[in-house]
């Protein structure tokens, strides 16, 4: 176990005060604020190392290729990929989703196949799989949670359909917290020859993960949540999957050999991985990653869960306030609304008046929203760095707002 | 430029130290703010620009800038009702005098408020505006 307050002062944006208060940053389900060892990074990188990648043969190319690729190794060390091949860089969940759509979907795909996806999806997981509904007539069918918020394995097993090519499914959604037990799923749907696709843009953030154990097709993840620097990312790709592809953007980087009449195209992962790439983003969530996995992700997770319990008790004494999902082992993410009229744009803009940092809105979960029957909510998300006393920050802005708009 | 009811709030706050207390002054001038009529509450009048729901209807019998507003947002729903302080009643050439931000500064809720584009304030002004241009045409 680490010591939070030790921590916390590897991150500088944690010292600021916001509307003359000390920070409270419980938005990490949106972007995370970053340790002095990735700004440190960000700044050598462009300030004593600096060249184009894969390029040039002279000294500060080779350097800066040197230190990107290495991000790979990184990477595969940190979800426990089989191969660095199999490791695509991209500039988040965002690129890497529309990726598998555009580079997989388009290829392996045709009308009237079925793509299983659950309504607790980000709009990331959603829209690209909408794309191919709109374009090529493939369907999109949905699982819904349980009302406790909690996506067993078992409901998703049991909407396969034989029409069903892709199973695209998030690890831990972003509004309720709730952590869906993917290997289950991708163990039975490789069994079927099923496509599965996991967006790991939230559960790499809070716990280990380990792709080979879950035995999926793609993994999805987001550098800037992860502690990194925004447009940073990658994803996981079996080679099998990976040879099943075709690259959806074309340029530099990507190709082996163009003429005017062909093209032949590098060898993966180079070969997805068109034009200059974010090259000190990615070496900044390199190091992001190697932060994470000096604290121990298991540490992390160890950090977060005690962050939950204690939320979960404090919170649950609020009863006006409506907390959605409470899955048996969801992670440190609070959404909610409260009684009286309260419009969680107003709980947020309140809190924000004692320096906390809350996210309201529909959280890029629309159909999750619907299903929920709430057009928005206020969601606390919480990261290595919190404290139990910020927990306490959040009730009593919290009673304020109950207070003002109750 | 501003109308009377609108210099008595700005006169309240002057004794209002707290901000959590100018919120709540805010909140209950929206709780206090006549109804919109569900019926209203439709595309024409729909302001956009805001993250919360805000709607905005015309009153346009007399030769005076008349509306009600509302908004599912109880901070919003007391941005409005302040505007409709500000506004409410003025000619419609006088309307279009208003520097209307300028006008809310003095509440000192412009740190607030009106900084943050989320909540619409911006949009609320700009459709208050168009809806007294078009009637002085």
């Amino acid at each position: 176990m680490y010591s939070v307050n030790e921590i916390r002062k590897d991150f500088p944006i944690l010292a600021r005060q916001v509307n003359g208060k000390p920070l409270v940053y419980l938005d990490n389900g949106a972007s995370s604020q970053k340790p002095q060892a990735v700004i440190d990074a960000v700044t050598k990188g462009y300030a004593e190392e600096y060249a184009n990648v894969h390029r040039g043969l002279h000294f500060l190319s080779n350097l800066a290729t040197d230190k990107y690729e290495a991000v790979r190794g990184t990477i595969k060390r940190f979800l426990n990929a089989p191969s660095e091949e199999e490791v695509l860089f991209t500039t988040g969940s965002t690129h890497g989703l529309n990726l598998v759509s555009y580079g997989w979907g388009v290829e392996n795909l045709k009308a009237g196949d079925e793509i299983l996806l659950s309504v607790m999806e980000h709009h990331a997981n959603i829209v690209p799989w909408h794309f191919l509904r709109e374009r090529y007539g493939v369907v999109l069918k949905w699982v819904e949670p349980a009302s406790d918020g909690s996506l067993s394995a078992e409901s998703v097993i049991d909407a396969i359909s034989d029409k069903t090519k892709l199973i695209a499914i998030t690890h831990m959604s972003n509004v309720l917290g709730t952590v869906v037990d993917v290997k289950t799923i991708c163990q039975e749907a490789r069994t079927r020859g099923i496509a599965t696709c996991i967006d790991g843009s939230q559960a790499t953030v809070h716990m280990p993960v380990d792709v080979a154990d879950i035995g999926c097709d793609f993994y999805a993840i987001t550098g800037h949540k992860l502690y990194g620097p925004s447009a940073s990312g990658a994803i996981f790709i079996r080679k099998e999957r990976m040879d099943e592809m075709r690259p959806f953007m074309g340029g530099g980087d990507m190709i082996a050999d163009v003429t005017r009449d062909a093209v032949s195209y590098n060898v993966p992962p180079h070969k997805f991985e068109a034009g200059t790439p974010g090259i000190v983003q990615m070496i900044g969530f390199g190091v992001a990653l190697d932060y994470m996995m000096g604290l121990g992700m298991k540490n992390i997770a160890a950090h977060e869960a005690k962050l939950k319990a204690y939320a979960d008790e404090k919170l649950s004494g609020l009863n006006w306030l409506n907390i959605q999902g409470n899955a048996a082992g969801k992670g440190a993410i609070f959404s909610f609304t409260m009684a009286g009229g309260a419009h969680p744009h107003d709980i947020s803009t309140i809190v924000d008046q004692k320096g906390i940092a809350v996210r309201a809105g529909h959280h890029c979960a629309q159909p999750l929203m619907q299903h929920l029957g709430v057009s928005a909510t206020c969601r606390a998300s919480f990261g290595l760095y919190n404290t139990v006393e910020e927990v306490d920050k959040l009730v009593e802005a919290l009673e304020l707002c109950h207070e003002l708009f109750g | 430029m501003a109308t009377e009811r609108f210099e008595e709030i700005v006169e309240d706050f002057e004794f209002i130290d707290e901000w959590e207390d100018r919120y709540r002054y805010v909140i209950d001038l929206g709780k206090k703010m006549a109804e919109m009529d569900e019926a209203h509450k439709i595309a024409e009048t729909k302001v956009h620009g805001c993250a919360s729901q805000v709607w905005i209807m015309p009153d346009l019998s007399g030769g005076v800038i008349r509306f009600t507003g509302d908004s599912d947002a109880m901070i919003v729903r007391g941005l409005i009702a302040v505007l409709h302080a500000l506004y409410d009643g003025l000619p419609y050439s006088d309307a279009l005098k208003v520097d209307a931000l300028k006008e809310m500064g003095r509440l000192g809720l412009d740190q607030h408020l009106s900084a943050q584009r989320s909540n619409g304030l911006r949009a609320m002004i700009e459709r208050l505006r168009l809806i007294a241009e078009k009637q002085v045409g």
